[in-house]
């Protein structure tokens, strides 16, 4: 089952209502969720989990929509590549970025940009990885 | 008792135990989290356990899927590195040599190995944990504000 962080919406001081970059972490292994979470809560985001590639998509049928989609590779049910394929043809417009322990294997990564990823990232997903491409995010 | 659960926790890096990715864990605990490290620890514990469970299942079939246990080993090494559990992913990445390279006996005597590490880990940490609660919260625990 996805589960939700945090609400998304805090008004400043001014009024103005400043909009918190709303992230979907999807990723089978528990405590890399739980990980990728608090990367996220501590840049100032907030997230919902999902366990698969299947449960992401479910997500996005029932009208969910995020920033930043942070997708593993290998997952049961459905796994990364077909996950990220099956978002483009939905026209998901997200960032996705993958998130995966494929060093050395150019071809395997390869593939996973093909089906769709803006970004891929190595595993350990660190604070210092993700800035940069929030920054970049934020600032479109 | 704070110096003697940051002697600990020195100990575990230096028997190399513990890589960076755990002080980058460290790095992410805050006030409203204060046991954010240990939590994410459980949680790889417990996902690791039924990893090890599903191995020894495979392994005790004796028909040898390479492709399946290092599929397998494949999650468990992501999931180590994750939290800085450096010996551990040694072996992880030991196995799956030893899988692509077709090689039975060595994956056999590699997972025991693994589950030695994993083993040792777990208590090491449980009892780091377990004084770092009783010494309270620590300056480096904290987030600067």
């Amino acid at each position: 089952m996805a589960t939700k962080s945090t609400g998304g919406i805090e008004k400043t001081k001014s009024t103005e209502v400043k909009k918190k970059l709303n992230v979907l972490i999807v990723d089978d292994d528990p405590s890399i969720r739980r990980i990728h979470e608090m990367i996220i809560k501590t840049i100032g985001g907030i997230s919902q989990t999902a366990k698969n590639g299947e449960e992401a998509v479910i997500l996005h049928l029932g009208g969910a929509s995020f920033d930043l989609i942070l997708m593993d590779k290998e997952m049961p049910e459905r796994d990364g590549v077909s996950t990220t394929k099956k978002l483009r043809e939905m026209k998901v417009t997200s960032m996705i970025v993958g998130v995966t322990s494929l060093a050395g294997q150019e071809e395997e990564r390869k593939a996973f940009m093909e089906a769709g990823l803006n970004h891929c990232l190595e595993k350990p997903l660190t604070k210092d990885k993700i800035l940069p491409l929030i920054r970049n995010l934020l600032g479109a | 008792m704070q110096r003697q659960v940051a002697l600990i926790k020195q100990s575990l890096f230096d028997q190399g135990y513990l890589d960076e990715q755990f002080m980058e864990l460290e790095e992410l605990q805050d006030d409203a989290n204060p046991n954010f490290v240990e939590e994410v620890s459980a949680l790889y514990f417990k996902d690791s356990a039924r990893l090890i469970n599903n191995i020894d299942q495979a392994l005790e079939r004796g028909t040898f899927d390479f492709n399946r246990l290092d599929s397998y080993m494949h999650q468990f090494k992501g999931s180590s590195t994750s939290i800085g559990a450096s010996k551990v992913k040694a072996e992880c990445t030991t196995f799956r040599e030893y899988c692509r390279a077709g090689n039975a006996e060595g994956c056999l005597r590699t997972f025991q190995q693994l589950k030695k590490e994993h083993s040792t880990l777990r208590k090491k940490l449980e009892h780091y944990f377990q004084l770092a609660r009783q010494a309270g919260p620590k300056e480096t625990a904290r987030r600067p504000k």
